[in-house]
């Protein structure tokens, strides 16, 4: 390259094969120096890859990568936080037990004679939150801070090797609204100072936000590299999936028909015994979808665990489909006509070790045709099998796959196609899309909008605001356990849920007293 | 400093050390008490229960080393048995002490290896692979072990000069033979090793997020080795004790549960030295007063209900106080580097 820049780092015709998938294709991408340059792409695009390539995590099969115009080899981390390139990545790797300046030195320590030196740990902790306005307490420990701190601390422990190339492999992906913007000011920050970095994501309106540059990938090849000045978010979005999406749900007026489920002064308990759901009063009717928004940890997954009977239920009240239910019977809900697709897919929707074609039958194996007496019928478990994957579109090279072989979006059809296949009265999604490509949360939603106009009624749990103000139909809004307001969807716009997921007053931010539920 | 915050450092002090100075405080109580009733037994029982906790103590090093690290294991027993018959033997056949007490560290470190290639490297389930090293151990004793060979000697006491002659301090804690010194030595290495070292830092980064680690260019695999080879001497050390400085000669099964009794005492110690230490003390006592009950005959109970003493404490103690206490996260788990 006889150009005057110099990249600060730069990866061409990068190949890399697994068994089966060609994850990177002759990829070229280059980070000019103090540029935001984000890496867009669905999940499986290869965007980690190419990044865990830079990183010294994977070994490229093919292809060469250039530091300030070097060339160089990274076989390990190592290599790469010596080249001054650091990584966020997308599950913190921070040691929860450990205090701040505790994981910031990790692997490389200040000692004084042979002990760790930790006051020098601290200073640095301090120091380098003021020369980049990153405010941490060193003492601290990890476990006890709230995400977005965790991420500064991620961020310091780059910095604090001197990384002048900062990789952030999906970093608002776990961030509240708020706490995305203030990664943004971080970042810029970050700019000034000199440090280049790529931002991996799969979120259109934050690169269009925030980057310099975006690149595009696509099944492990590069579609192209833009200017957010030249694209809007529907050109991006047909870049990254190949067609054109439609990003805004369709859907019709709802017709609300009668209640299906009713919660009346509801009170259930964590698993430190405070209460966590605090006299919430809820209903849902067929045919509409009622949206919980809120800040996570404010009792959303307490309250959706006790609807669905894996959490006990301390005081109030619970019909479906008005007759009040036995506690804690998960059993006795599904046949009775709720579908539930839980918020951890891994944990709670799946056998991960099953395959595809046991999990779908897991709510009714134990009902003919799945059964004959005590014996499986494994045709029919098949033939069921085959039909949904079909159906629901399940991308798997076979039904006798485990399911914890499949992407995060064919895992979340899977149980979409296993609780949809039953007959429904109610739905109740938690963060459905949470984690998922812009294709598979198009097909997720579409699939809950056909629910509803199918008469079943829906309460969607979502910590993702423009979910929650796209598909419900009314809206509540929880904090702190209790639901401090709920409103009609139209009546509403982003800031107001926003101040009121916040905590403020629904008679300051509405204007006029709203009743409760 | 003033009024306020000394007097919240006064209550993050009481909660964090407050059960623990009420105990000591009971226990210095009831030592005096009984000193001034009967100095004898009492000193006799102390000093029994300091060399009674030796072999515990060191297999719950063993125990804290490899778990901090992430490998369980639980051939402790195994590693300690076989390491005093090899002790045992090298010094019936050379005469040597310090040969013996060096072969028996080495033998402890050397299944100490085994056991790390068989979870960290070949990834096996480490309960079987702690399960091989102690069947091996068994079996490799029974096999060689001949009766009538009798040992040059044993380790014996050394009392060091004046200290010893302090009344209750001096015999119980200064006129020990050389293992336990070096025990409660190692007790404290241990734990500014494990605390106040990058080592140590690095250790528990393994055992708790080894992937952490391994982004930051640690190398869990060595951490992982290192510490299960350093844990396995310290057991060999224990199977040392055991057979030249507790008995010496060696007897078949002479370990007797010692290895899985260390792993309570690792457990109610928190996974810390210092706790263990506390516990093994603990445990040593029991013994000790069913040594004394049993030759006292002041006590008309059958001796096998005595001789439960210690074996009661561990399961009272494991049901009682596991729940509470917090093992590293990835422990018993074996690390699969991406890509």
């Amino acid at each position: 390259m006889s150009e005057n820049q110099t990249f600060a780092l730069e990866v061409r015709d990068i190949v890399k094969r697994f068994p089966g998938v060609l994850a990177n294709d002759h990829v070229n991408f280059n980070l000019r120096k103090g540029e935001v340059h984000a890496l867009l792409g669905e999940n499986g695009a290869g965007k980690t890859t190419l990044m865990n390539i830079i990183y010294g995590l994977y070994h490229p099969d093919e292809g060469e990568i250039f530091v300030n115009g070097r060339k160089v080899t990274i076989d390990s981390p190592h290599d790469a936080i010596r080249l001054g390139i650091g990584m966020v990545h997308q599950h913190f790797m921070l040691v929860p037990v450990f205090t701040v300046a505790e994981n910031l030195i990790l692997g490389a320590e200040p000692t004084k004679g042979l002990s760790l030196d930790l006051k020098a740990a601290r200073q640095a902790v301090v120091d380098l939150s003021q020369r980049y306005a990153l405010e941490v307490e060193p003492d601290a420990i990890i476990e006890d801070l709230p995400v977005g701190v965790q991420q500064r601390v991620e961020i310091l422990k780059a910095l604090y090797r001197e990384a002048k190339v900062l990789v952030l492999d999906e970093p608002t992906a776990v961030l509240t609204p708020q706490e995305v913007e203030e990664l943004f000011v971080i970042m810029r920050q970050l700019t000034e100072r000199g440090v280049s970095i790529i931002f991996i994501t799969h979120k259109l309106k934050e690169v269009l936000t925030i980057a310099d540059r975006i690149t595009v990938m696509r099944r492990g090849r590069v579609v192209g590299t833009v200017r957010p000045q030249e694209v809007d978010e529907a050109k991006l979005a047909a870049m990254m999936v190949g067609r054109e999406v439609v990003l805004q749900v369709e859907k019709s007026p709802a017709e609300p028909g009668e209640p299906v489920l009713q919660v009346r002064d509801l009170v259930v308990e964590d698993e430190r015994h405070l209460i966590a759901v605090d006299h919430v009063n809820l209903e849902v009717r067929r045919g509409e979808v009622v949206g919980v928004a809120g800040v996570q940890g404010n009792g959303q997954t307490e309250l959706a665990e006790a609807l669905t009977g894996l959490r006990p239920i301390r005081e109030g009240q619970m019909l479906l489909g008005g007759k009040a239910v036995p506690p804690r019977n998960p059993r006795y809900l599904i046949e009775h006509g709720m579908a539930h697709i839980p918020e951890d897919r891994q944990k709670h929707g799946l056998v991960l070790s099953y395959t595809i074609a046991d999990n779908l039958v897991l709510c009714t194996y134990y009902k003919p045709p799945f059964a004959r007496g005590l014996q499986r019928n494994q045709a029919a478990i098949v033939e069921n099998a085959e039909k949904l994957v079909q159906q629901f579109d399940v991308r798997t090279p076979s039904i006798f796959t485990t399911a914890g072989s499949l992407s995060g979006g064919n895992q979340q059809k899977v149980i979409v196609a296993r609780e949809f296949s039953r007959p429904v009265d109610l739905l109740i999604a938690n963060q459905p899309t949470r984690g998922l490509d812009v294709g598979s949360i198009e097909y997720i939603h579409k699939r809950i909008v056909q629910m509803r106009d199918q008469g079943a009624g829906v309460l969607l749990i979502s910590a993702e605001l423009d979910e929650i103000m796209s598909l419900a139909d009314r809206i509540a809004v929880m904090f702190r356990g209790k639901i401090v307001a709920t409103v009609k969807a139209e009546e509403v716009n982003r800031e107001q849920l926003g101040l009121l997921m916040a905590g403020s007053p629904a008679s300051e931010v509405l204007g006029q007293p709203q009743p409760a539920a | 400093m003033n009024t306020p915050a000394s007097f919240a450092n006064w209550k993050i002090f009481w909660k964090r050390w407050g059960v623990l100075t009420v105990i000591s405080v009971i226990t210095l109580a009831l030592i005096a008490y009984y000193y001034s009733k009967t100095p004898q037994i009492t000193e006799a029982v102390l000093a029994s229960t300091l060399r009674q906790s030796v072999p515990l103590v060191l297999g719950a090093l063993c125990g804290l080393l490899g778990e901090r690290a992430a490998v369980i294991n639980i051939g402790i027993e195994g590693q300690m048995l076989l390491a005093a018959f090899l002790a045992f033997l090298v010094n019936v056949y050379t005469g040597n002490l310090l040969l013996g007490v060096l072969a028996g560290i080495a033998v402890g470190a050397l299944l100490g290896l085994l056991l790390a290639f068989m979870s960290v490297t070949l990834k096996i389930d480490q309960i079987i692979g702690g399960t091989v090293i102690n069947i091996l151990a068994i079996g490799l004793t029974g096999y060689f072990y001949k009766v009538g060979l009798s040992a040059h000697g044993k380790l014996n006491p050394i009392p060091l000069g004046p200290l010893a002659k302090i009344p209750l301090i001096g015999p119980v804690f200064f006129n020990n033979p050389p293992i336990t010194y070096a025990t409660i030595l190692l007790v404290f290495l241990v734990h500014y090793v494990l605390f106040y070292t990058p080592w140590g830092l690095r250790t528990r980064a393994v055992g708790e997020h080894p992937r952490a680690a391994d982004t930051l260019g640690i190398n869990v695999y060595l951490v992982r080795y290192v510490n299960v080879v350093v844990g396995g001497a310290l057991a060999g050390l224990a199977g040392a004790y055991l057979s030249l400085e507790a008995v010496g000669s060696f007897e078949r099964l002479m370990t007797n549960g010692r290895g899985f009794v260390a792993l309570a005492v690792m457990i109610f110690g928190k996974w810390t030295p210092l706790g263990a230490w506390g516990a093994a003390l603990l445990f040593g006592f029991a013994t000790a007063m069913q040594t004394q009950l049993q030759f006292g005959g002041q006590l008309h109970i059958p001796h096998q209900f005595i001789g439960m003493l210690p074996y009661l404490l561990t399961i009272i103690v494991l049901a009682g106080f596991v729940g509470r206490a917090r093992p590293p996260a990835a422990d018993g788990i074996p690390y699969e580097k991406e890509g």
